[in-house]
C-alpha cells in the first residue's frame, strides 16, 4: 500500500462514505424539519416530531463538518475550488443550516415566537435538503474551470438542469428518510399521516430516481461497461419497491431501512460515473480536478487512514450506544 | 472596500462572534462535571439540581456555537482558498481529526445529557457529563493546534515544486506555543463559566432565591473565579515568554518597544505614538525584562530590529493586549475578594458584592476577544507566520460583492441569534434550578 495512488482511491472511496454518512443520517433531520407542517398538525405532535430528532441532529450534522475536513485534508484543491466557487450557494447553505439549529431550540424555549421558529425550522431545512444535491450534481456533470483550478462560472451556472435534476432526486430522498424516519419513531394518527406520506414519497422517488438514472446514462458516455452503476440502478429500484410491501404489512422501521438503502444506490451511481474525478471541468476534461491532481501527499494521506480507520470505528460504536438509548417512540414531553 | 479587506473582516466578525459560545460551553461543562460527580458521591440532590439547571443552559449554548462554528470549518474553503490550497496537507489533517475525535463525541453526548436524564443510570449520565467535557476540551486543543502551527509552523518542509508538506504530525501539532495557548485558552474559559454561574448564584442569593441550591452554586462558582484568574496570570506569563522568544516583533508591539535595550519596562496603561516611535504611559521600570528571565537586566528585541513592513498595528495591538490583562488583574482581585468573603461566611450577607458579581459576566469574554484579536491581529501581515501573507491567502474568483452580500447576512443573523440568546439566557435563569 506503499503507492499513493492506492490511498488517493482510499479517500475517494471514504469522503462518499462520510458524505453518504451525511445523507443518511442528517438527511432524516432535515426531512424531518421539511415534512413538519405536513405530517405534524396539533403542536403536540409537532413537539413529538421535533423530538424524535431533538438528541441525535447535532451528531448527525458532525458527518458533514467531518466530511468537509477529510476533503480539505486528503484533496485541498477540491475543497477550494467548490468551496469558493460556489461562495453564494454555499452561504445560503450556511444560513439554511444555523436557522435549522437554533430554531429547535428556540421554538422549545420561546413560546410566543414558536409559530415563527417552526417556520424558520421548515424554511432552513427544506434549503438545505435541496441544495446540497444541486451542489452534488455540479461537481458530477461539470462546470468550466481554468487551468489553475479556479472556477469560471458564476452562481447561474451552478443552476442549469441536469444539477438542478439533482437536486430534486436529492431532496425526494430527503423526505423520504424523514416521512419513514417518523412512521419508526411516532404512533396513533401521526403514525398514519407518515405512513402515507411514504406512500406517497416512494412513488416521487421512483420516478425522481429513474429519471436520474437515465439523465446519467444519457450524458455520460462511458456506462454501457459499468457495472457498478447498473447495480446502483438495481439497487435502488429494489429498495424503493420494498417500501411498498413494508408499508403494506405495517411495518414501522423496515421502510426507514428501505429508504436508506435506497438513497446508498444513488451515491453508488454517483461514485460509478465520477470515479476519478473530484470536479469534473465542462469546458476541457484535461481540466478536471481528479483525485490524482488535487490530493495532499502521502505522508498526510496515511496519517489521515490511521486516524479515520481507528477513529470512526469508535465513533460509530458510541454512535449506536447512544441510538440505542433512544430507542422506541418518540413522546411530546422529551424535551428538557 | 476590497475584497481581502472585507474577508478578513468577516473572518475577524464570526469567528469573534462564535468563540463567545465555546468559551461558555467549556467553563459550564468543567461546572456540570463538577456538580454531577459530587452528586454521584454525596447522593445530594442539591447539585441534580444544578447540574440540570446548567445543562439547560449548555443546551442553548452548545446550539449557538454549533450552529456558528460551521460557518467557521466552511470558511477555509469560502473565503481563504489560497490558503486551504497550500496548506492542506497540515492544517486539513487537525480540522478532520477535530471532527473524528472531538466533536461527534461531544455533540453525541450532548445528546444524553439534554435529553436522556431519566432514560439511563446516574453511572452513565455521569459518564456523559465527562465525554462532553473531554469532547469540548479535545476540540478546544485542536483547534488551537490549528492556530498555534498559524503562529509558529512546524513539523513541514517546502518541497521542490514550492509546496508545504507534512514531514511529521507530532512537530506540527505539538509546535512551540500549542501547549501553552491551549492552557491559556482552556483556562480563559473556565474563567468565564466560573464567572457566568457565581454571577447568576449571586443574583439568587442576593433576591433570596432557590435556597440551598443557589448557596452551593455561589460556593463553587466563587472557588472557581477565585482560582482560576490566579493560574491565568501563570500560564498568561509562560505565553508572554514564549511570544517574546518565537514572534519578537510581536511581542514588541504588545509593550509598545521599539529599540532593542536591556531593562525593559512593562506599561499597566499607555499609549503608542506610531509616527515618532514612542510609547506613553504609566510603566513599572525594568518589569518586562524581569518577568522575562528574572534578570532586571534581561535585553529584549525592539520593533525597529524588524522590516517595517512586518510589523502589526502597534497601537491597536498594544490597546487590545493591555486590555485583556488589566482585565486579568482585575479578575484575580474580585476572586480572592470573593474567596476571603466566601470563608469568611460573609458573602450571603454581603449585598454590595452578591450585586456586582453578576455585572462581571462580560468581563471574562472581553478579556478572551481581546486577548484573540492581540495574538491574531499581532501576527500581521503573516497569516503563517513568516511563511504565507494574508493577502495570499484569500480566494481569487470571490468577489468584494459577494462578500459584502455575505458579511451583511451574517452581521443581520448573527445579530438577531444574539437577541434571542440573551433572552432566552435570561429566561431560563429566570425559571433557577428548582424547576
Ligand atoms: C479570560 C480571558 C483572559 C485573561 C484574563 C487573560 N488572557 Fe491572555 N489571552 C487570552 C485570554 C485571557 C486568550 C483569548 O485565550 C488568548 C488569545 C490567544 C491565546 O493563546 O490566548 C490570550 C493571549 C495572550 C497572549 C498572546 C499570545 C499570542 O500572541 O500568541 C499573552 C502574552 C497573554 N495572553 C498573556 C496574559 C497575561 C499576562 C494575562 C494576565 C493576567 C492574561 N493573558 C489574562
Ligand atoms: C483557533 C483557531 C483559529 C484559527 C485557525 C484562526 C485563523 C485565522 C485566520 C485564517 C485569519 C486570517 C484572516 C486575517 O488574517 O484577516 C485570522 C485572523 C483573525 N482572527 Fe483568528 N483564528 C483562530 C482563532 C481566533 C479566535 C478564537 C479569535 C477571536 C475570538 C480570532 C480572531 C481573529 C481576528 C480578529 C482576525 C483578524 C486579524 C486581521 O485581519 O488583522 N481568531 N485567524
Ligand atoms: C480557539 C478557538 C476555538 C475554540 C476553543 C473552539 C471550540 C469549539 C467548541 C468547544 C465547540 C462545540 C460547540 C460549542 O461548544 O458551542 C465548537 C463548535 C464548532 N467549532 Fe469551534 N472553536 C474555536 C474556533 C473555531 C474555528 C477557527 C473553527 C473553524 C474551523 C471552528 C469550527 C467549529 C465547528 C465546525 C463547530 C461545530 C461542531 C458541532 O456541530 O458540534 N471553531 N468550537
Amino acid at each position: 500500500m506503499e503507492n499513493i495512488q492506492n490511498f488517493q482511491v482510499l479517500w475517494f472511496i471514504l469522503i462518499l462514505i462520510l458524505f453518504a454518512g451525511y445523507s443518511l443520517l442528517d438527511g432524516f433531520d432535515l426531512g424531518i424539519g421539511t415534512l413538519l407542517h405536513l405530517i405534524g398538525k396539533t403542536k403536540e405532535e409537532k413537539d413529538i416530531l421535533i423530538n424524535s430528532i431533538g438528541p441525535v441532529w447535532d451528531g448527525n450534522e458532525v458527518w458533514l463538518i467531518t466530511g468537509g475536513g477529510a476533503l480539505f485534508a486528503a484533496f485541498p484543491h477540491a475543497y477550494a475550488t467548490a468551496f469558493s466557487g460556489f461562495y453564494l450557494a454555499m452561504m445560503l447553505v450556511l444560513f439554511a443550516l444555523i436557522f435549522r439549529a437554533v430554531s429547535i431550540e428556540f421554538r422549545a424555549q420561546d413560546e410566543a415566537g414558536a409559530a415563527i421558529w417552526e417556520k424558520s425550522f421548515f424554511a432552513g431545512s427544506a434549503l438545505a435538503a435541496l441544495l446540497f444535491g444541486v451542489a452534488l450534481g455540479n461537481v458530477v456533470y461539470g462546470v468550466p474551470l481554468d487551468n489553475k483550478m479556479e472556477f469560471t462560472g458564476n452562481f447561474f451556472t451552478l443552476l442549469r438542469p441536469v444539477p438542478l435534476l439533482f437536486g430534486i432526486t436529492g431532496f425526494a430522498a430527503i423526505l423520504l428518510q424523514g416521512a419513514s424516519y417518523a412512521v419508526m419513531k411516532t404512533e396513533g394518527a401521526l403514525q398514519e399521516r407518515s405512513f402515507r406520506a411514504v406512500g406517497i414519497l416512494m412513488w416521487i422517488n421512483l420516478i425522481t430516481s429513474i429519471v436520474y438514472f437515465l439523465t446519467i446514462a444519457f450524458t455520460f458516455q462511458d456506462i454501457t461497461s459499468n457495472w457498478l452503476f447498473y447495480l446502483a440502478v438495481l439497487w435502488t429500484v429494489l429498495w424503493l419497491s420494498a417500501i411498498f410491501f413494508s408499508i403494506k404489512h405495517k411495518n414501522d422501521s423496515c421502510p426507514f431501512w428501505e429508504s436508506s438503502f435506497a438513497l446508498i444506490g444513488l451515491w453508488l451511481a454517483v461514485a460509478a460515473v465520477h470515479f476519478p474525478n473530484m470536479i469534473k471541468a465542462s469546458n476541457d476534461q484535461a481540466l478536471s480536478i481528479t483525485i490524482y491532481n488535487s490530493s495532499t501527499g502521502l505522508q498526510t494521506l496515511k496519517l489521515m487512514s490511521v486516524i479515520a480507520l481507528i477513529g470512526m470505528p469508535i465513533v460509530i460504536a458510541y454512535t449506536i450506544f447512544v441510538y440505542r438509548i433512544f430507542k422506541g417512540k418518540a413522546k411530546a414531553s422529551d424535551h428538557y | 472596500m476590497s475584497a481581502l479587506l472585507l474577508a478578513r473582516i468577516q473572518f475577524a466578525f464570526t469567528i469573534c462572534f462564535h468563540f463567545l459560545f465555546p468559551a461558555m460551553t467549556l467553563g459550564t461543562s468543567l461546572i456540570i462535571l463538577a456538580s454531577e460527580t459530587l452528586y454521584l458521591v454525596k447522593k445530594d440532590e442539591v447539585y441534580k439540581k444544578i447540574t440540570d439547571f446548567l445543562v439547560r443552559l449548555l443546551g442553548l449554548i452548545f446550539v449557538l456555537g454549533a450552529a456558528t462554528g460551521i460557518v467557521m470549518e466552511f470558511s477555509f474553503g469560502t473565503n481563504w482558498s489560497g490558503y486551504s490550497r497550500a496548506v492542506g496537507d497540515v492544517f486539513g489533517p487537525i480540522l478532520a481529526a477535530e471532527g473524528v475525535i472531538a466533536f461527534f463525541l461531544e455533540s453525541v453526548f450532548l445528546g444524553v445529557l439534554l435529553f436522556a436524564r431519566d432514560k439511563v443510570s446516574p453511572k452513565v449520565y455521569w459518564l456523559s457529563a465527562l465525554l462532553v467535557f473531554v469532547g469540548g476540551h479535545l476540540s478546544a486543543f485542536w483547534i488551537v493546534v490549528a492556530d498555534s502551527w498559524m503562529q509558529t509552523p512546524a513539523g513541514f518542509a517546502i518541497n521542490e515544486a514550492g509546496k508545504i508538506v507534512l514531514t511529521s504530525f507530532n512537530d506540527a501539532v505539538f509546535n512551540p506555543s500549542t501547549l501553552v495557548r491551549f492552557c491559556h485558552t482552556v483556562m480563559a474559559s473556565w474563567i468565564t463559566g466560573a464567572v457566568m454561574v457565581a454571577g447568576i448564584a449571586g443574583y439568587y442569593v442576593r433576591k433570596g432565591l432557590h435556597g440551598e441550591g443557589a448557596r452551593t452554586m455561589l460556593k463553587i462558582g466563587i472557588i472557581l473565579f477565585a482560582l482560576t484568574p490566579l493560574l491565568q496570570l501563570a500560564t498568561g506569563h509562560i505565553h508572554a515568554i514564549e511570544v517574546i522568544n518565537m514572534q519578537p516583533e510581536k511581542a514588541a508591539a504588545f509593550e509598545g518597544h521599539f529599540n532593542t535595550a536591556k531593562g525593559v519596562p512593562l506599561y499597566a496603561v499607555g499609549f503608542v505614538d506610531e509616527q515618532n516611535e514612542k510609547t506613553y504611559g504609566i510603566y513599572a521600570p525594568k518589569a518586562l525584562s524581569f518577568l522575562y528571565n528574572f534578570d532586571w537586566n534581561s535585553e529584549i528585541k525592539g520593533l525597529k530590529d524588524f522590516p517595517k513592513e512586518n510589523w502589526p498595528p502597534v497601537n491597536f495591538v498594544f490597546q487590545v493586549y493591555h486590555i485583556m490583562a488589566g482585565i486579568g488583574m482585575l479578575l484575580i482581585a474580585l476572586g480572592l475578594l470573593g474567596a476571603y468573603l466566601l470563608w469568611s461566611g460573609k458573602i450571603y450577607e454581603n449585598k454590595l458584592y452578591l450585586f456586582i458579581l453578576p455585572f462581571l459576566i462580560p468581563l471574562p469574554h472581553i478579556a478572551h476577544e481581546t486577548g484573540w484579536i492581540a495574538a491574531e491581529v499581532g501576527r500581521q501581515p503573516w497569516i503563517i507566520y513568516k511563511l504565507m501573507k494574508t493577502a495570499d491567502a484569500a480566494s481569487v474568483v470571490v468577489g468584494a460583492g459577494e462578500i459584502a452580500f455575505s458579511l451583511i447576512m451574517f452581521f443581520l443573523i448573527y445579530l438577531l441569534l444574539s437577541v434571542m440568546f440573551v433572552k432566552l439566557f435570561i429566561k431560563i435563569v429566570q425559571k433557577g434550578p428548582a424547576v
